[in-house]
């Protein structure tokens, strides 16, 4: 039975009484505690610094060289938080209602409140730390507008949020490991959970450098190792993002939660060819002032700027008038992949839309104008005004662009089209974001609580900071109270030695198959199955096939991959292996996940259930729950159910128009 | 948006590890297309290494977007390549021409010693950091974000400071292995901000101090590092860094 230990009382109240009430741990004690953190993103680096500044012993790993490029950084648009400083009506309860909403009612109501609750804390602390946030004229902070909401709640830093805010953790963390009260493991990976009497206990990692398999106790085992987006191969996400760290998790005992619920973001650069590594992102901001259209004609051939005005389709313009351009992600995708479908797509590949920036170009060269007091000024100098407001609200977007593709987007509409971006799903969590194994916590993305079936723009980092600030070092030190009285364990201990065995019989077995097949290659294979039915769209037939399918190509894999190089070695190919094998096992469970799901949600969009107006259509009656997996062996997982039971909000159909 | 698909020859640098001697070995690589990135290319030299039973090339990289500072390489002479304010990653086979040789050389300093291949550590910038790169402030101390509002210009200036991504390429590209326009974004953007100021002095004062503990060699304000910084990191920077290095040392005691 999952016991979710949603504290009682009113929902407004929860977080706070159970601040009141939770266990501390005393300064003399806390030095005694050892916690470990998997990950150094977001959510693993701010939880280091707080759990440091608290005065644990923290061991932190990365795989990258440095904690300070963790994925995170990437991220572009902004971090929202309910401060209501544009007096336009927003409230904690507002982002608590827009998330629950956006997430189409898969999302546990206390969580998401306190997500909300504690959201404006996070800018308090980020501008405190020294985080650049962009400014008005006046120096106060300046806000912008995200998709699935009606506020300008979005905090943002040029389109390098990410960056900015990961930096300010990083520096925090790096600030405990001078003060000496965190270990800073790098270009390590952590390849299994030690569990000693049923509880975590201490990781495996690998030094990445030299091979060597290391054993780290920890009284408490936190994963903030991020998504998996990198299942489908192709996807925004870093090249080294995986989900080794959270599957080892679920293997050990951790039910995985809604895999199928994954994110594919509708402005990505679209993909030009089979060399492609990886999709890059344009942010959402770029809906604020963007305008996306196709062709009205099936078979254009003219160039965009060649088609007249009545001659293009603003089609989310015109399904969704009451929202726009900035419908959630779920359905901006979902609308482009239909007009592509249908034949209307743009560039050699036709599978884009275009986004086009002309109106806002000429919208703010005429600000630019009146604020001047110009007058009798020719066009071309007002659209030179405006792309010089344009430069300096989206610049650096705009340039990425060019770099990848040779165009100029100034000049031409730039052409986009959905690419995977995050996952909703992750290991599955209590409130106080402890997995189903006692004394492993899960957060950020690797968890999989707050954004239900589709998270909203600019909640990501919301979530990881909040996640590790704000939230675990309550709940993690309510948990080690218990744990005072235990000493740290040996790393003598047989079962460390036992996991570590087991680790170096696995490595041994990937590089001994001895074939003919690279890692790159089986990844790049599975990404095509997942993307193709389990992706934007899903069936019941299409998703058995990608069961069976996965099924042979694991089969495959174990038979015929080759890893080049030696052991202890520095060696990324012996890595990306251990990675590739793991995602096949959740590409399976994904699959699964997906046809069990006999409903659509959020990202999650089944064929056989939609509107006649081709939106999701959920089933409340029967599918209102969180899907918590536990894994049972090979090929076999055992449902479990949590009941979502909304209390405050009464879920609705969701309506953009 | 056509292809055009190209063969070339690339010159590595190959190296076992930090104890063994390097030596350049060349490659040929066919049907390169020009939509490509540069490291996309290299996957192709790798796929191919590997399924000849050779050793792929190692180099470091991750976000493919330009942001995560992990990818470096020194191409023909340039640290991240020909094209201004770019990273390796970003860079696409569209700067190439068919048949030509490309030199790929990794980021060659004294405080960045060689892992294999490519990769080099650069574990060096985090220990600068942790010397004071950051505003002492505990989770949980902070008053409202708009309490303390900040000079539009001032706040402008310290973001484009704290771009910088750490990659390095500013200690690659200068003739003494300077890490000065590093170390001056972040003494900059800290110093910018009024959240700085009660550490300005003895952040910049135990920030060089490491800067010199690490070995990176001296500024002689060549600029070089300024026209390679893929994020345009202005060496003016530098300048403030020099003022705030005097500042400090004439008033410390």
């Amino acid at each position: 039975m999952l016991n979710s230990k949603i504290p009682a009382g009113k929902l407004d109240d929860k977080w706070v009484d159970y601040k009141g009430h939770c266990k501390l741990v005393n300064p003399a004690n806390k030095r005694k505690m050892e916690v470990i953190i998997v990950g150094t993103g977001l959510a693993g680096a701010s939880a280091a610094a707080a759990m440091g500044e608290l005065g644990y012993k923290v061991k932190a790993f990365c795989f990258q060289d440095s904690p300070r490029r963790a994925h995170s950084i990437a991220a572009q648009g902004g971090i929202n938080a309910a401060k209501n400083y544009q007096n336009d009506g927003d409230s904690v309860f507002r982002l608590f209602y827009d998330t629950i909403k956006g997430g189409d009612y898969r999302a546990r109501e206390a969580n998401v409140h306190r997500l909300a609750e504690v959201s404006a804390n996070i800018i308090d602390q980020c501008v405190a730390q020294g985080v650049p946030f962009a400014r008005e004229y006046g120096g106060l902070l300046s806000n912008r507008s995200f998709g699935g909401t009606q506020v300008q709640r979005t905090f943002y830093a040029a389109g390098q949020t990410g960056q900015q805010l990961l930096i300010g953790a990083y520096q925090a963390l790096e600030r405990q490991v001078a003060l000496g009260n965190v270990t800073m493991h790098a270009r390590h990976e952590m390849l299994d959970i030690v569990k000693i009497d049923g509880k975590a206990r201490g990781i495996i990692a690998r030094n990445l450098i030299t091979g060597e398999l290391e054993k780290h106790f920890g009284h408490a085992v936190l994963i903030c190792s991020g998504g998996y987006g990198n299942v489908f191969y192709l996807s925004t996400n870093a090249m080294g993002s995986n989900v080794t760290a959270a599957w080892k998790a679920h293997k050990q005992g951790a039910y995985f939660a809604n895999p199928c619920f994954t994110q594919i973001h509708p402005t990505c650069i679209p993909v030009s060819g089979d060399h492609q590594s990886k999709l890059t992102l344009m942010s959402e901001s770029l809906r604020n002032d963007g305008r996306i259209w196709v062709p009205k004609n099936l078979g254009e051939t003219r160039k965009a700027n060649e088609i007249p005005e009545e001659e293009r389709d603003y089609y989310l313009e015109r399904r969704y008038p009451a929202f726009g351009n900035l419908v959630p992600r779920d359905v901006a995708s979902r609308a482009a992949k239909e007009r592509c479908d249908a034949g209307y797509g743009v560039g050699t590949s036709k599978q884009a839309v275009y986004l086009d920036y002309a109106a806002a170009i000429e919208r703010y060269g005429k600000i630019e104008v009146s604020k001047q007091g110009l007058s009798n000024v020719a066009h071309e100098q007002i659209i030179a005004m405006g792309k010089e407001v344009v430069k300096e609200k989206y610049g650096n977007l705009f340039d990425m662009y060019a770099k990848i593709t040779g165009e100029n987007p100034y000049e031409v509409p730039m052409r986009i089209y959905p690419a995977v971006h995050y996952t909703m799903g992750g290991l599955w969590v209590d409130y106080e974001l402890q997995t189903t194994v006692p004394g492993l916590y899960a957060l950020g993305e690797a968890n999989f609580s707050d954004h239900g079936a589709n998270r909203l723009g600019a909640s990501a980092l919301m979530q990881g900071l909040a996640d590790g600030y704000f939230v675990a070092p309550y709940t993690v030190g309510n948990n080690l109270a218990d744990e005072i009285y235990n000493a740290a364990i040996p790393t003598t201990h047989p079962a460390f030695e036992e996991a570590a065995k087991k680790v170096a019989e696995r490595i041994a077995s990937l590089k001994n198959i001895n074939g003919k097949q690279t890692a790159e290659s089986f990844h790049k294979r599975l990404g095509k199955i997942i993307w193709n039915e389990c992706g934007m769209s899903r069936n019941a037939s299409g998703l058995k096939q990608a069961i069976a399918d996965v099924q042979a190509l694991k089969k495959e894999f174990w038979s015929d991959l080759r890893v080049p190089g030696e052991i202890n070695e520095y060696n990324p190919e012996l890595d990306k292996a251990n990675r590739v094998a793991d995602f096949i096992e959740l590409g399976e469970l994904m699959c699964i996940d997906a046809l069990t799901r006999e409903e659509s949600c959020g990202g999650h969009f089944r064929e056989e259930y939609q509107t006649p107006e081709g939106e999701a259509l959920r089933d409340d009656k029967n599918f209102m729950f969180v899907s918590a997996w536990e894994n049972k062996g090979e090929h076999e997982w055992e449902l479990h159910k949590e009941e979502l039971k909304y209390e405050v909000i009464q879920p609705s159909q969701r309506n953009y128009k | 948006m056509s292809q055009n698909t190209m063969n070339l020859k690339v010159k590595v640098w190959r190296q076992k590890n930090a104890n063994t001697q390097g030596a350049f070995v060349t490659y040929d690589v066919a049907g390169i297309s020009d939509e490509m990135s540069f490291l996309e290319m290299l996957d192709i030299l790798n796929e191919k290494l590997i399924t000849e039973g050779g050793d792929p090339v190692a180099f470091d990289h991750d976000c493919r977007e330009g942001i995560c500072g992990m990818c470096s390489l020194y191409i023909n002479g340039k640290p991240h390549g020909p094209w201004q304010a770019n990273t390796t990653c970003q860079l696409h086979m569209r700067a190439f021409k068919d048949g030509e040789t490309i030199v790929i050389e990794p980021w060659r300093a004294n405080s960045f010693p060689i892992v294999k291949d490519l990769t080099v550590d650069r574990s060096a910038f985090d220990r600068i950091i942790q010397a004071g790169g950051y505003i002492s402030v505990n989770t949980g101390n902070a008053v409202d974000g708009n309490s303390l509002p900040i000079e539009k210009q001032n706040a402008d200036d310290a973001f484009a400071a704290a771009m910088c991504i750490g990659c390095g390429a500013c200690v690659a590209a200068c003739k003494n292995s300077s890490a000065m326009l590093f170390l001056s974004a972040k003494v900059s953007h800290l110093a910018l901000l009024p959240q700085g100021a009660p550490e300005r002095k003895s952040r910049v004062l135990n920030m060089v101090a490491q800067m010199d503990k690490e070995g990176f060699g001296s500024c002689t304000n060549t600029g070089a590092c300024e026209a390679t910084c893929p994020k345009e990191i202005s060496i003016a920077n530098i300048a403030r860094l020099n003022k705030e290095y005097l500042g400090a040392s004439l008033s410390a005691e």
